[in-house]
């Protein structure tokens, strides 16, 4: 009964869910059982882009499109400041990955290994052959779920909820660095940050200071503060919101990320709330307020800050086209901004990278 | 919205063409529907009648004239409307409104252009212009020098280097473009392209690079979006309507996507695109470089294709916008709720592959490559990429069972065929595994990137497992479900396991299909929603997976459902007409409150629409998949007679698994199709038919032969477009066409039978009840028998047969209606000479000619054959044919421009790509109009006649005596010249090709473009010579010089425009015709 010169060896493998559900595939990755939550996101491309996303720190990732593996992995390479050419930190931070169609032969100019090798590498189990839509449509009705990839019937584990964590304080740097020599000095508070953030800081002539999460940053010398991604509850993140207190006490312009900008939210006295169905793709509408200009923008984010529970200082500065839920908020007379999407994209749409832009100009404004 | 704007006139594409096809039905009509729910007026201009967009109820009016601007400004005195849409109809209707705007027609009626701007548009469509406009935003175009003569060709190519590519300015598809590799073929190349324009391009070469298609939104408030985007299998050097093309992009990284797709909308940005507009990219498989190949600021074909790939209502979105909402302002139609402003999510990849019909012409170059050949194309939809294209290679419908498990290629070196492509490279890539060559000889020779050879070879690798096993019980769950996953049919499966014959396949699969429901291998239901299951979506837009363990939608088993098979990819013999004749169909399903249920996969057509019925599945029209929908759906029944032959042959197959067919029985079906019981009911009836004999061996055939003498038609059975179907004159090309008609088709034995010269062709489209006729239509060819009815003008109502000739015809309409008991639609093809009446043809389903009898006649055949076949009461309509004043004509267009080395002749075999239909209050209107609806001119002056044969020269002097009246000056070959002047008329002799060195040579004519008008009537019936005629007829069509090749359709337009000229054509809406 061997037809498996068809592809390479592959062991059955399945998620079971917390609500009972199980899906029953095949392994690619590592083969071994891990707990985590699990959560779909509908990006098309940018697989090694996500798998090193900070922010999906103790989740088990859904890829809704089917056919993945194509293009490899990159080569890990690195730029003038030592930051990986094309990853987003410097490891893959999912716990699983959950698959349809897994490609065994990939092809790019730029790939050295395959994604299973990456993944066994790093030791992450994989799953394809699974009914990837079905699974996304009972994530979606629930929000969030548990959920473990159980490799054999004798060895169950545990469900295991992440969000009791402090994932932040996992995925956080553990040191002070500083990267980049420009005019213009911006502490980067790393609660999760992706290193495209950096980036994009770097290109504008920037010299960034990257802190631990629960580092007082006020005490440096700075010219704006940028509030990066991060995973899990905001919560969890209280001495954080401290610290950007006395940052908007301070004055100095800042920008927030997704989780920086639930952060900021609470920090001025905001809320937040969790959403019906959660964020999680590259093609989300946002709207500027008292415009008509709109951005498609990458999301991956299950909670919002509620618009209603602004303080008088604050205005949403960017909503959802769709849910009308908050994508943004500003100060009304400082130079305080930040957005739930993420302007540095990687992976995904390019189209409010012009938001690091503005940074730079509030800080220079500011400076004047 | 501009709320200024109460009436718009809208252009479309005119007749079916390469390069130009069924997309535009579906993105005018879509257009049109959106401004309607606005409230404004629109009229259209198209004559392509047998489209959706010009039936009842979509346009408020409706002008059955040529898109060109001397009508369109006629149109626009009479309508005085304040708004013009140019981007629906393709090249055609923005050709025609780029005159009309450099002209100053639309300012001097005050017509605002809605959507992009005219001269944005111009300014795409100067390659120049658009290099220097990118050159300014930093955006990389292929080095390019722009041309007025062959001598600066020359130079340019010397500062290039070979190869390069030459391009003709303002073309559609590509035409007259191709890759040169040497001085000579450029200087060739160049010559031609200056027939089509007066500019060309010599540019750097980039073959072997990736090509890469964004499709991209933009708004007056500068809001965009990229609906999809889409790569190429075949790199770039074959023009992206020749290739196989998938979506989303396979082999991008995110990198590679985003940084395509923020220049895309960079691009349409700085154009200032007020709508849809598509860019097309080569991208260096070795790094991120790029350059910008295209940019096309209209709907396309690939917008099409995007829309049918996503779910997003592209051209219904674009013509909103150009009324001025902002995309956020709109509403997603398949959520409801969620806004038009983002870009839809796909879990699942769909491939295009085109259809070719080369087999179809004579002469013609098979290879692909910068200009397009297909005239259709299918879309394929799975969720693994060897799901998807083995069921794109089935859908296509020329044989093959998809990508493995075919019968071997004939005739082709597989490794020639790799590096230089023909419509049969992909078979070549399944040959080439079999014979042991690696992925990497592969790539090296055809340039597809490795991961899709991978993809393919893992199809390859699956077939070779199942041949290990010969029984279907020792088949492991696995491997099947893999090869379910991976596309096979149960066919392939069938095929690799039992190593069936031809004889039992058909058999075998069905007890590959018994074992698979056994073991619980079946396919479920996707819906396509444009987010991936992100958000919930209640959509009706469908296809089938094995990747995949449950159901998205739930069935009601209220046997409610009633099923329409349609008419699969456009092809030379079926196209528009069928898919007019699907929509009218569900429409009428619906309005008797039953859910309407579309199966069909051409991305080209109304039809699948997800909105035009109640459930769409957008997957195979075999019998497998309709049997694996009609398990789900559990319908009251399948309608087989409307989606033309691929329906049609299905009927028998599906009523022997006990499927319920609506209307005439499968069994009367093929009481029709089946010659041999045909015939033997009309001899029963005592209907005369031409004498014919079902033949196996040669030598019978040729005992036949000598008793009806030639010429003799030869074909096999079951044929819509009369494949392999010729007429032959002697013994040499009997026997050949003979081992052609053998390669066709081999279950059925081939038919001979005497063929009728100079009969008049009669056509019946008619509609009748449990055997009684309720409704007809009986129309009359122009041209004489032998002409394929696809391809002849046809008049309705007839205006040369006698009353009594009329009544015999419905006489036997209704006899044959009585034998089959035929409920629904049926057509007739019957041969009158001296009297006689001889029946040639009968199909129990709908015709290429119903929707244009239906439209001139304002009866709606297919609404009352599908309301018969729903089994409701229908009143015979209390008008007919007699009633009519005014006279339809339907003419054919041709596309032999596009198809190098064609033979431009017509025969049995169908030659044309689509048809339009004109009306008038006399015959002479009608044909007029509709000889310049498919491209002819009105000639000026000069005049070449080739006259052929003696009867068609003295069919044709008649209308050169009025030639020479008129004053035009007459050039005739040898023996027309002589004929003509033994009978009064004068004419200028000029030279055969042949006749080297004498002068006037008529290729010198042809070449010089002294011609306004060529006659060139071939002297047999046969296509094979490629002789003096052959050399002149390619002539005037390769320097775009209107050709006819008929007698008695030369006649018709000659008297036609002797005595009218084009401003005494009346500007008539339809409506307006009683």
């Amino acid at each position: 009964m061997d037809y498996l010169d068809v592809m390479p060896e592959v062991k059955g493998i399945k998620l079971v869910l917390e609500d009972g559900t199980v899906f029953e595939g095949k392994s690619f990755g590592y083969h071994k059982s891990i707990a985590g939550e699990v959560v779909f996101n509908t990006a098309m491309t940018g697989y090694p882009e996500s798998l090193t996303d900070p922010s999906y720190k103790g989740q088990i990732l859904v890829s809704t499109y089917p056919l993945i593996g194509n293009y490899g992995v990159p080569k890990n390479g690195k730029d003038e400041h030592g930051i990986p050419l094309f990853y987003e930190s410097d490891q893959i931070h999912i716990s699983g990955l959950i698959i349809s169609d897994y490609s065994f032969e990939y092809s790019h100019w730029n790939a050295e290994n395959s994604l299973r090798e990456w993944l066994i590498q790093n030791e992450i189990p994989g799953i394809f052959d699974i009914d990837t839509r079905a699974l996304t449509k009972i994530l979606r009705e629930k929000g969030s779920m548990l959920g473990k990839i159980i490799v054999d019937e004798d060895k169950d584990i545990e469900q295991y909820d992440p969000n009791f964590d402090n994932l932040v304080a996992q995925v956080s740097t553990k040191e002070r660095k500083v990267y980049g020599n420009g005019k213009n000095k911006v502490v980067l508070v790393d609660t999760g940050a992706k290193y495209n953030i950096l980036r994009c800081l770097l290109n504008r002539d920037t010299t960034v200071t990257v802190v631990p999460w629960d580092y007082d940053f006020t005490q440096e010398d700075y010219d704006g503060i940028m509030l990066s991604n991060g995973p899990g509850n905001p919560e969890m993140c209280a001495i954080t919101v401290e610290h950007i207190k006395k940052a908007i006490e301070i004055g100095k312009p800042i920008f927030g990320i997704c989780l920086g900008n639930q952060l900021l939210g609470i920090a001025s006295g905001g809320s937040t709330y969790k959403l019906k169905y959660g964020h999680r793709a590259h093609n989300h509408p946002v709207i500027k307020v008292g415009t008509d200009n709109c951005f498609i923008t990458s999301q991956n984010h299950g909670y919002a800050l509620d618009n209603d529970s602004l303080t008088d200082d604050w205005e949403p500065l960017f909503v959802h086209i769709n849910d009308k839920s908050n994508e943004g908020i500003k100060h009304k007379s400082k130079p305080f901004f930040s957005t739930q999407f993420h302007p540095e994209a990687s992976s995904g749409p390019t189209d409010t990278e012009f938001l690091f832009d503005d940074f730079i100009s509030l800080i220079e404004e500011y400076k004047k | 919205m501009n709320k200024d704007i109460k009436k718009v006139v809208i252009l479309g594409s005119g007749a079916l063409k390469i390069g130009e096809a069924g997309e535009f039905d579906y993105s005018g009509s879509q257009a049109l529907k959106a401004l309607k729910e606005e409230g404004i007026e629109t009229v259209l201009v198209n004559p392509n009648i047998a489209t959706v967009q010009t039936s009842e109820n979509i346009a408020d009016k409706v002008y059955f004239l040529p898109v060109t601007p001397y009508f369109v400004e006629e149109v626009i005195k009479r309508e005085k409307p304040q708004g013009i849409l140019l981007a629906f109809g393709g090249q055609t209707a923005l050709n025609c409104g780029t005159k009309l705007y450099q002209a100053g027609t639309l300012e001097k009626y005050n017509l605002e252009v809605l959507g992009t701007p005219v001269q944005s548009i111009i300014n795409t469509e100067d390659r120049e212009i658009f290099a220097n406009i990118l050159r300014e935003i930093d955006v990389k175009t292929p080095v390019s020098l722009a041309v007025t003569s062959v001598e600066e060709a020359v130079k340019a190519s010397k500062e290039i280097g070979f190869p390069i590519i030459v391009r003709a300015a303002y073309t559609l598809g590509g035409m007259g473009s191709g890759f040169c590799y040497n001085e000579q073929e450029l200087i060739e190349r160049a010559e031609n392209a200056f027939s089509y324009s007066n500019q060309i391009l010599v540019e750097e070469s980039l073959k072997g690079w990736k090509e890469v298609e964004y499709e991209v939104v933009r708004d007056r408030h500068n809001n965009c979006i990229t609906v999809c985007n889409m790569e190429n299998f075949d790199p770039l050097g074959i023009h992206t309507g020749e290739s196989i093309v998938i979506a989303p992009s396979q082999t991008l990284s995110n990198s590679e996507y985003h940084k395509l797709r923020e220049l895309a909308i960079k691009i349409i940005r700085r154009i200032g695109v007020v709508g849809e507009c598509n860019v097309q990219y080569a991208l260096d498989p070795h790094s991120e470089d790029y350059r910008v190949i295209e940019v096309n600021a209209r709907l396309s074909r690939s917008s099409a294709l995007a829309s049918k790939a996503t779910g997003y209502p592209l051209a219904f979105v674009a013509a909103k916008l150009g009324l001025g909402y902002g995309l956020h302002e709109l509403k997603n139609s398949v959520t409801k709720t969620t806004s038009t402003f983002f870009e839809p999510a796909l879990d699942y990849v769909v491939c295009k592959i085109p259809r070719w019909d080369l087999n179809k012409f004579n002469g013609v170059s098979k290879q692909i490559g910068s200009s397009m050949k297909s005239v259709g194309e299918i879309m394929s939809i799975g969720r693994t990429f060897e799901e998807a294209i083995q069921k794109g290679l089935r859908m296509i419908g020329q044989g093959m069972h998809g990508f493995v498990a075919n019968q071997p290629l004939k005739g082709i070196d597989v490794k020639t065929e790799l590096a230089e492509p023909t419509d049969q490279r992909i078979y070549a890539i399944a040959e080439a595994f079999q014979m042991g060559m690696t992925i990497q000889e592969i790539h090296d020779l055809s340039r597809i990137d490795h991961w899709f050879l991978e993809k393919l070879k893992n199809i390859s690798n699956i077939e070779t497992e199942l041949k290990k096993f010969g029984k279907l019980e020792e088949l492991p769950s696995d491997l099947l479900r893999n090869a379910k996953r991976s596309g096979f049919s149960d066919f392939q499966v069938a095929r690799s396991v039992f190593k069936s014959t031809s004889e039992v396949i058909g058999d075998d699969l069905l007890k590959v299909r018994a074992e698979r429901k056994k073991r619980n291998i079946l396919p479920v239901v996707k819906q396509i929603d444009t987010m991936a299951g992100e958000f919930p979506a209640q959509i009706n837009y469908l296809y089938l997976t094995y990747s995949g363990s449950e159901n998205d939608i739930e069935y009601e088993a209220d046997n409610k459902s009633v099923v329409v098979l349609g008419s699969g990819a456009y092809r030379i013999g079926s196209s528009v007409e069928f898919d007019w004749c699907s929509v009218n169909a569900l429409n009428t399903i619906r309005d008797q409150k039953y859910r309407s249920v579309m199966i069909n996969y051409n991305p080209e057509t109304v039809s699948t629409d997800y909105d035009m019925c109640d459930r769409l599945y957008f997957d195979e029209l075999s019998l497998e998949r309709v049997l694996d929908i009609i398990d789900l759906e559990t319908p009251k029944g399948v309608i087989v007679s409307v989606g033309g032959q691929i329906p049609n042959n299905l009927a028998m197959k599906l009523d022997k698994q006990n499927v319920p067919i609506l209307g005439t029985s499968a069994a009367n079906i093929d009481g029709a199709e089946n010659r041999q019981k045909f015939s033997a009911m009309l001899d029963s009836l005592d209907i005369d038919q031409p004498r014919w004999s079902e033949l196996t061996s040669v030598d019978d055939i040729f005992k036949f032969v000598d008793q009806v003498g030639f010429p003799v038609l030869v074909r096999p059975s079951y044929v819509l477009s009369g494949a392999a179907m010729n007429v032959v004159s002697n013994k040499d090309e009997l026997e050949h066409f003979l081992t052609l008609a053998a390669n066709v088709s081999k279950e059925y034995p081939v038919v001979v039978s005497e063929f009728i010269e100079e009969a008049k062709e009669i056509e019946v489209d008619a509609v009748a009840k449990d055997g009684e006729l309720v409704a007809y239509a009986i129309s009359e060819h122009v041209e004489f028998a032998g002409v394929h009815s696809g391809d002849a003008t046809i008049v309705f109502p007839p205006q040369k047969l006698y009353i009594e000739t009329m009544r015999r015809v419905k006489k036997i309409a209704r006899e044959i209606a009585k034998a089959l008991n035929i409920s629904g639609p049926f057509n007739m093809q019957i041969l009158g000479k001296n009297n006689e009446l001889k029946v040639i043809e009968c199909n129990l389903r709908a015709s290429r000619s119903f929707p244009f009898v239906s439209k001139i006649l304002k009866v709606n055949l297919i609404d009352l054959a599908t309301q018969v076949m729903l089994g409701m009461d229908v009143e015979k309509p209390n008008k007919n044919l007699f009633d009519l004043d005014c006279v339809g004509i339907k003419a054919s267009q041709f596309s032999f421009a596009r198809l190098a080395k064609a033979d431009p002749v017509l025969g049995v075999d169908m030659s044309s790509t689509g048809e339009v239909g004109c009306i008038g209050d006399n015959f002479d209107e009608a044909i007029l109009t509709s000889m310049l609806s498919v491209g002819y001119e009105i000639p000026e002056k000069n005049i070449l006649i080739s006259a052929g044969p003696l009867r068609s020269k003295m069919e044709l002097l008649s209308a050169a005596k009025i030639l020479q009246d008129k004053d035009y000056k007459l050039y005739a070959t040898s023996g027309t010249q002589k004929f003509f002047a033994e009978n009064g008329v004068e004419s200028e002799l000029v030279y055969w090709p042949s006749d080297e060195g004498k002068k006037p040579n008529a290729l010198d004519l042809v070449r010089d473009k002294k011609l306004d008008l060529v006659i060139n009537i071939p002297k047999n019936l046969s296509k094979s010579e490629l002789n003096n005629g052959y050399k002149i007829r390619r002539g005037a069509i390769d320097f775009n010089i209107p050709l006819v090749t008929n007698a008695r359709l030369a006649g018709a337009f000659i008297r036609a425009f002797a005595k009218m000229g084009k401003e005494d054509i009346p500007i008539k809406t339809w409506q307006e015709y009683k």
